[in-house]
């Protein structure tokens, strides 16, 4: 990979250990992947938040780096919200080491506002042909996607190194030639809200890694493009997909018709919510907002609970920004006994563990939440899952 | 013996030396390996109930969470980490730790180090040029 005269000084330790550190493994995973050259990112997303998925080793590594990041950064979700995590059930040892986690970050000039979806914050928004490093995969999957920037799925180093760098090596999806579609994906059916979550868990076990190009009889909202890429990053591991007439780089790139084609049938999304239909009423706790919700998400949830008082745990997982700037719907919503949470969510808080079934509209939070969180889930509609949380009177 | 050098590329910098402790499977150090002990614990690895301490772990790849970059970082703190590694063809998750870990790390070699090198083989690992040399059996 060419280096130029001031990388390579980087490279020397002349900036520094941190500095040093961080251009070694940008130069390694740019050799592995085959990069020409290192080129300007314009933020990062860094993962390796949570106590519970980075430990102390994670916690010690982070504390022992020095310096400021040059580009807007910000994390993935925590393990609790920051402010309300005795709420949660959340022990204060955990607490401890998270906060620890966090002010840790902040040193080095990091924005503490842990979210999936850096997209809606001010100073995160992108437009297309922006390369940036972000490591969420459903925020990878939106900003390659829905948005047309151009990110790999990074780990947490390499997402902290390109931070502290201003750049990352380029390679994977930020070249043309690997965001070309090589499956295509024909959907006749009408779909509506979590149907699309539903289709992306369906069809990311049928794509693995590759980037499909979907033709949908419906047409999605960004609300929905949201949900289908969240569960196909979950359930396959697909950074990127385009959708026929929707999305912003059809029309850009001219693809060629893919030579491999798949159909997803109705019946096939409709097994997702039919495989879980017996725990209907047997959940003992409702979680939205995978990933954390929109302003839009917020307004429905809010228009769905007035007037009633919930009987269950019910979780609303949303970025602390969005939750700042539209309290009064936040107001609402708490109104009913929903608790509303920032900086987290269900699939990394070991708040979940607390619970055995949990109702999800998100086909990421149906993919995950049995295996990491140790609990039954149900998949259901928006709709289903506050009927789940409690009666209306 | 004559010291058999085999060229490699270097992924992480720095040298180290041990003996050789070589592996057919893939590691995954999240889950694989006990940060605590440095022995590997899943009982369908090769290496079952090996420890890595101070070796030169030989390995085709890495594989699993990316958090095993931290148990390599947490194998260091503990004194239990390998003293420098080789890979076929080495993945993130190991180059990155490696990498904070301050593990020398090689991959590529330019010969069939299966054939070449048996457990027990001392190694010597230059992450900095990139080549192994194999000075000795015990």
């Amino acid at each position: 990979m060419h280096l130029t005269k001031e990388e390579e000084k980087i490279m020397q330790g002349e900036y520094g250990l941190t500095l040093e550190k961080a251009m070694e493994i940008l130069v390694a995973l740019g050799d592995i992947y085959g990069a020409d050259e290192l080129i300007p990112i314009k933020s990062a997303q860094v993962a390796g938040v949570s106590y519970k998925t980075i430990g102390d080793a994670g916690l010690e590594w982070i504390s022992s780096l020095e310096g400021k990041v040059r580009v807007p950064s910000i994390l993935n979700p925590a393990g609790m919200d920051l402010e309300k995590w005795s709420e949660m059930g959340i022990s204060q040892n955990f607490a401890r080491k998270q906060n620890e986690i966090i002010r840790a970050y902040e040193n080095l000039g990091i924005r503490t506002e842990c979210t999936c979806t850096p997209y809606y914050l001010k100073g995160f928004h992108l437009n297309m042909g922006d390369h940036v490093a972000w490591s969420e995969s459903s925020a990878v999957s939106y900003a390659n996607s829905v948005i047309g920037a151009r990110t790999n799925r990074e780990g947490g180093p390499s997402a902290l190194s390109a931070a502290l760098i201003g750049k990352t090596a380029n390679y994977g999806f930020h070249l043309d030639e690997n965001r070309v579609p090589s499956v295509s994906v024909n959907v006749e059916s009408d779909l509506k809200g979590s149907d699309y979550g539903a289709l992306g868990y369906v069809a990311g076990k049928l794509i693995s890694n590759r980037v499909p190009l979907f033709f949908l009889s419906s047409k999605p909202e960004p609300d929905d493009l949201k949900s289908l890429g969240a569960a196909m990053a979950a359930s396959g591991s697909v950074a990127l997909y385009h959708v026929d007439g929707v999305t912003p780089e059809i029309g850009h790139m001219h693809f060629e018709m893919p030579d491999e084609n798949i159909t997803i049938e109705k019946e096939q999304i409709q097994e997702v919510y039919d495989s879980t239909s017996e725990l209907r009423s047997r959940c003992d706790i409702v979680a939205i907002g995978c990933p954390h919700c929109s302003p839009g998400e917020l307004e429905e949830i809010a228009d769905l609970l007035e007037g009633r008082r919930l009987k269950k745990e019910l979780w609303i997982c949303v970025s602390r920004e969005v939750a700042e700037r539209y309290s009064h719907i936040v107001d609402m919503i708490e109104e009913s006994g929903a608790k509303v949470m920032c900086d987290t969510c269900m699939v990394v808080s070991p708040a979940s563990e607390n619970y055995e079934c949990m109702a999800v509209n998100s086909g990421k939070a149906f993919n995950y939440v049995p295996g990491m969180c140790r609990l039954k889930a149900r998949y259901a509609s928006i709709e289903e899952c506050i009927e789940e949380a409690g009666d209306s009177n | 013996m004559i010291p058999i050098k085999i060229q490699c590329r270097s992924i992480s910098k720095g040298t180290g030396e041990g003996t050789a402790l070589v592996s057919r499977d893939p590691i995954s150090f999240l889950g694989n390996v006990d940060p605590e002990t440095g022995i590997i614990v899943d009982p369908d690895h090769e290496l079952y109930g090996k420890c890595i301490k101070d070796t030169v772990l030989v390995f085709p790849s890495g594989k699993g969470s990316t958090v095993g970059s931290y148990v390599l970082y947490q194998l260091k703190k503990n004194g239990f980490a390998p003293a420098a590694m080789v890979n076929l063809e080495s993945e993130p998750i190991v180059a990155v730790g490696a990498i904070i870990s301050d593990i020398p790390l090689v991959d590529r070699p330019g010969i069939d180090i299966y054939e070449t090198i048996k457990d027990g083989d001392f190694l010597k690992v230059n992450g900095i040029e990139g080549y192994i040399e194999i000075t000795g059996n015990i």
